[in-house]
C-alpha cells in the first residue's frame, strides 16, 4: 500500500528457506515499514529501494510459499499480492528468488508465476554453493527457456545484486519483455475445456495485471488453472466468487467420473516441463557431495543424542530468558527509579509529579522492560530458523505436540512462557496455520512465568516462616506449582483444541531445508525491526493500561484533612479509597468463596498491571513503609497476623494455596491481553483467554478452599 | 509395491501411487513427489513418527502415520 500510486511496486517471492528475507534487507538500506497483510496476521514488510531511473521503488516481501495454489486464508496471501487482489495492490513486478541447489521445485513457483503474466525476474540464489560439487547452471539456457531475466546471486554474499536491480529497472521500464506467458503446453482434450469453462467464470477485475491495464487472457487461463486445483468441497478460501465456485465445483465432478486425476495432469505437466529446462541448463555435478546437512542431521536427528542435545539447546534458550535478561531488566528497573526521583526532586509534590513518576515514566518502564527478553527470544528463534534447524524442531517434537493438538512449532512458545507470556505470544508466528497460532496462544499464558515467582515467595513465605524444617516444602510447593500450570496447560490445549479451536487435522509436509550460516547483519536488523514494531504496536497499548491501572488506583484524591494536611490520607487509606479499591471491595462476595478478602482484592486489581505489582500493592494496602518485595518480612508477618472481623486468621495456608491457584490460572496481565490482541488482530481473542483463565480460575480456587475446608483442612 | 513405511532406509523406489486427500496429494505433489518420480527413505524418528525422504534433491518429512498413503516400488 505505497503511498503514491506512481511510486511502482517490486514483490518479492520465493520458495521459504532461499535466502528470500535476506535479499530484501540486501536490497533495501531504509527500515521496513512493517504491518499485515489485509484481513491475515500474516507479516507484511515493505521498503524502499532505489532505482535508477525509477527513483524510489517498494519493494514487499511476499511470504515464501512453494505454490500458488491455496487451501485456506493464509495460504491465498501469495496469490493475493502476486496477482494483486484488491484491497492488495498489483505488483508492476515479481522477483522470485530461486534456490540454485534446488532449481527444479523452486522453478515450480516460477512457471506459475509466469502463467500469470506479472513481468518476472529469477534471482538465482546460492550459486555459489554449486561450485562445492562442480555443478553449474547455464543461466543463458534457464534464460531462453523460462522467457524472463535470470540473475546470479549470493545474497548472503551480497554479489550480483547490482545486476538484479539492473535487471529489475529493465522490466519496469519494458515489463512486455518479461512476460512470455504459458510455459508448458496444456494438452489438447478434456484439460483444456476445464480450464477454458471455469476460466469463463472469473471475476473481470482479477485479469488485469496492471491496475485499470487492459485484461490479459493469458492470467484468465492461469487462475481458471488456479481455481481447478484450489477451490473444493473442504478449501476455506475467502473472496471467492459463487459462480466460479459452482462452475469448478462442477468440472471436478466431471473429472473424477470420468477417472482423471486433474492434480496430476497440471501439477505433472509444469514438472515435465521443468525436468525438461534443467536437463538442458545444468551440468551435473562431478563430485557426489556426501552433504555436510547429512553429516549434521545425522547426529542432530539421532533418536537419542539428537534429542537429548535439542533438549539441552531448549534449557540454554530459557535459562538465558529467565536468568540471562536480568542484567538488563534490572538496568531498565533503576534507570526508571532513578528518573522517577529526579521527577520527585523537580517538581512540586502533587498530581503532575505523581502523574508523571509513577503514571508515564512507570508506564514506559513496564513497556521496555520486556524488550530484553523480547530480543533474547527472537535472536534464537531467528538462529534457528536461518540455520534450518527450526524445521529439525517440528520434527523432533511432532508427535508429543500433536498428541494434545499442537504444532511441532509451538514447543518453542511454550517453553518460553515459563520466561514470560509477551514473548512467547509474539513468537507463535513462526507458525502458519491460524489456527495453530490461536491455540497457542491461548495456552502459553497459562505457564508459570516469571513475574509469578515473586506472589509464589510472597504467598509460601505467609504460610510458615522459612525455617531449616520446611525449606523443602516450600521449594517442593513451588515445583507443584510449575507441574500444575504445566498440567493445566496441556489439558487447556487438548480440550481447546477439540472445541473452540477445533480445526481439520492438517497433515504434516515439510521441507528439511539444507543447514546454512545465518546473514548476522539481517538477523540483526528483523531484532531491531521485532523491538520497533513491539513498542510502537502492543507498547502504546500496554502504556494506555499501564495509565488507566495508576489513574484506578490514585483517583479519588482524599480532601486535604487536619491530621495530613500535605498528602491527604495515608497510602493504605487512600487506595482503599480509590476507585480500585471500591472496586476491590465490590468484587468481595464474588471472591469471597474462595478465601479472599477485599484486601486481596485490591491486590488482585492491582496485580492486572503485573502480577508481582500485587506483592507492592498488597505492601501499600497494609500500611508496610517503603516499597515492599516478596522478602519483606514485615509484610509477610502482617499477612500471618492479620485476622477477619470474627479473629480467625485471614491467610491460613488453605487460602494462601487457593489465592496461588488462582494466579497460576487467571491470566489477568494487561500485557499479555494486549500482545494477544495485536497477533490475533481482534478484541475478541484476548477477551475469551481473559473469560476463559478467569472462569477456570474462579472454579479451581473454589474446589481448593472449599474442598479443603469439607476436608478439614483450615 | 510397498507402503513408502516399509521400504527400509536408505533405499531407493519409484513413488506408484498416491492416495490421501486432495490437500495433502496436491502438496507433495507440488513438492515434486508425483506417480513415477524417484525418492529415497533417508531416515526414520520412530520416536517422533516421521519420516525423511528425499526427492529431486529436497528433502521432505512426512508422518508414517500418513505416508502409509504412499506406495513404492523399489528400484
Amino acid at each position: 500500500m505505497s503511498a503514491d500510486p506512481t511510486t511502482k511496486l517490486v514483490a518479492l517471492a520465493g520458495n521459504p528457506n532461499t535466502g528470500k528475507t535476506t535479499l530484501f534487507n540486501q536490497l533495501t538500506g531504509s527500515r521496513a515499514k512493517v504491518g499485515n497483510y489485509p484481513g491475515v496476521t500474516v507479516e507484511r514488510r515493505e521498503a524502499a529501494l532505489v532505482l535508477e531511473p525509477h527513483g524510489i521503488v517498494t519493494l514487499v516481501d511476499v511470504p515464501g510459499t512453494y505454490s500458488l495454489c491455496a487451501r485456506a486464508r493464509e495460504e491465498q496471501v501469495a496469490i493475493r499480492a502476486v496477482a494483486g487482489w484488491k484491497p492488495d495492490p498489483a505488483p508492476d513486478c515479481v522477483v522470485v528468488v530461486v534456490d540454485a541447489t534446488q532449481l527444479s521445485r523452486n522453478l515450480y513457483l516460477t512457471v506459475q508465476l509466469i502463467e500469470l503474466d506479472v513481468p518476472v525476474v529469477v534471482a538465482l540464489n546460492m550459486v555459489d554453493m554449486l561450485a562445492e560439487t562442480g555443478e553449474r547452471i547455464e543461466i543463458a539456457a534457464l534464460e531462453r527457456g523460462l522467457g524472463v531475466p535470470v540473475v546470479g546471486i549470493s545474497a548472503l554474499r551480497g554479489e550480483g545484486l547490482a545486476e538484479l536491480r539492473a535487471a529489475i529497472a529493465r522490466v519496469l521500464a519494458d515489463p512486455a519483455s518479461a512476460r512470455p506467458g504459458f510455459r508448458w503446453r496444456v494438452p489438447e482434450g478434456p484439460l483444456e475445456r476445464d480450464i477454458a469453462a471455469v476460466a469463463d467464470a472469473i471475476p473481470e477485475e482479477w485479469t488485469r495485471p496492471a491496475q485499470d491495464g487492459p485484461p490479459s487472457e493469458r492470467r484468465r487461463t492461469a487462475l481458471g488453472l488456479w481455481a481447478l486445483l484450489s477451490i473444493d468441497e473442504h478449501d476455506e478460501l475467502e473472496d471467492v466468487p459463487a459462480a466460479l465456485r459452482a462452475r469448478t465445483l462442477e468440472r471436478l465432478r466431471g473429472a473424477q467420473t470420468s477417472g482423471r486425476n486433474l492434480e496430476e495432469e497440471v501439477i505433472g505437466g509444469r514438472y515435465a516441463w521443468i525436468e525438461a529446462l534443467v536437463a538442458r541448463a545444468r551440468v551435473p555435478a562431478t563430485s557426489s557431495a556426501a552433504s555436510r546437512t547429512d553429516r549434521i542431521d545425522h547426529v542432530l536427528l539421532h533418536p537419542v543424542a539428537g534429542f537429548a542435545l535439542f533438549l539441552l539447546a531448549m534449557v540454554f534458550v530459557f535459562q538465558s530468558l529467565f536468568a540471562g535478561a536480568d542484567p538488563a531488566v534490572s538496568w531498565i528497573e533503576s534507570a526508571q527509579a532513578w528518573l522517577q526521583d529526579q521527577t520527585r526532586a523537580l517538581l512540586p509534590a502533587g498530581l503532575l509529579s505523581d502523574l508523571l513518576a509513577d503514571g508515564v515514566i512507570g508506564g514506559v518502564g513496564s513497556v521496555i522492560v520486556f524488550l530484553p527478553q523480547i530480543l533474547l527470544l527472537f535472536f534464537f528463534i531467528g538462529l534457528m530458523e536461518d540455520s534450518g534447524y527450526m524445521a529439525r524442531v517440528a520434527y523432533l517434537m511432532d508427535r508429543l505436540m500433536s498428541m494434545i493438538g499442537l504444532h511441532g512449532r509451538a514447543f518453542v512458545p511454550m517453553l518460553s512462557g515459563f520466561a514470560c507470556a509477551v514473548p512467547a505470544i509474539l513468537a507463535v508466528r513462526t507458525m502458519e496455520r491460524q489456527r495453530d497460532r490461536l491455540l497457542t496462544m491461548m495456552v502459553v499464558p497459562l505457564m508459570t512465568c516469571s513475574a509469578r515467582l515473586p506472589v509464589y515467595g510472597l504467598l509460601i513465605a505467609a504460610l510458615a516462616p522459612i525455617d531449616g524444617a520446611s525449606w523443602w516444602q516450600q521449594g517442593g510447593l513451588m515445583v507443584a506449582m510449575y507441574l500444575f500450570s504445566t498440567l493445566i496447560a496441556l489439558v487447556a490445549a487438548a480440550v481447546l483444541g477439540r472445541t473452540v479451536l477445533r480445526g481439520p487435522k492438517v497433515p504434516l509436509i515439510l521441507e528439511m531445508p539444507p543447514y546454512r550460516m545465518p546473514h548476522w547483519k539481517s538477523l540483526l536488523r528483523s531484532l531491531l525491526e521485532r523491538a520497533r514494531v513491539f513498542l510502537s504496536e502492543a507498547g502504546t497499548k500496554i502504556l494506555v493500561c499501564s495509565l488507566l491501572m495508576w489513574a484506578l488506583l490514585y483517583f479519588p484524591r482524599p480532601a486535604p484533612t487536619q491530621e495530613f494536611p500535605d498528602a491527604g490520607a495515608p497510602a493504605a487509606e487512600q487506595i482503599a479509597n480509590s476507585y480500585g479499591g471500591r472496586l476491590g471491595r465490590a468484587i468481595e462476595p464474588a471472591i469471597e468463596p474462595l478465601g479472599f478478602d477485599w484486601r486481596t482484592g485490591i491486590g488482585l486489581i492491582g496485580a492486572f498491571a503485573a502480577r508481582e505489582v500485587f506483592v507492592s500493592t498488597m505492601g501499600v494496602v497494609y500500611g508496610i513503609e517503603g516499597e515492599a518485595d516478596e522478602t519483606s518480612e514485615p509484610l509477610r508477618d502482617r499477612l500471618r497476623s492479620e485476622r477477619r472481623a470474627d479473629g480467625t486468621r485471614l491467610f491460613t495456608p488453605l487460602s494462601c494455596l487457593s489465592l496461588m491457584v488462582f494466579f497460576a490460572i487467571a491470566c489477568q496481565c494487561m500485557s499479555t491481553l494486549a500482545v494477544v490482541r495485536r497477533e490475533s488482530n481482534s478484541w475478541r481473542w484476548p477477551a475469551f483467554l481473559f473469560g476463559y483463565t478467569l472462569a477456570l480460575a474462579w472454579l479451581c480456587s473454589f474446589a481448593v478452599y472449599q474442598g479443603g475446608k469439607l476436608l478439614g483442612f483450615a | 509395491m510397498l507402503p513408502l513405511t516399509e521400504l527400509p532406509t536408505g533405499r531407493r523406489a519409484r513413488l506408484s501411487l498416491l492416495a490421501g486427500e486432495r490437500s495433502f496429494r496436491r502438496r507433495l505433489m507440488e513438492l515434486g513427489l508425483l506417480p513415477g518420480t524417484e525418492l529415497c527413505l533417508v531416515r526414520r524418528a520412530d520416536l517422533g513418527g516421521v519420516l525423511e525422504v528425499e526427492v529431486r534433491r529436497s528433502r521432505v518429512t512426512l508422518r508414517a502415520a500418513e505416508a502409509g498413503a504412499l506406495m513404492v516400488s523399489p528400484v
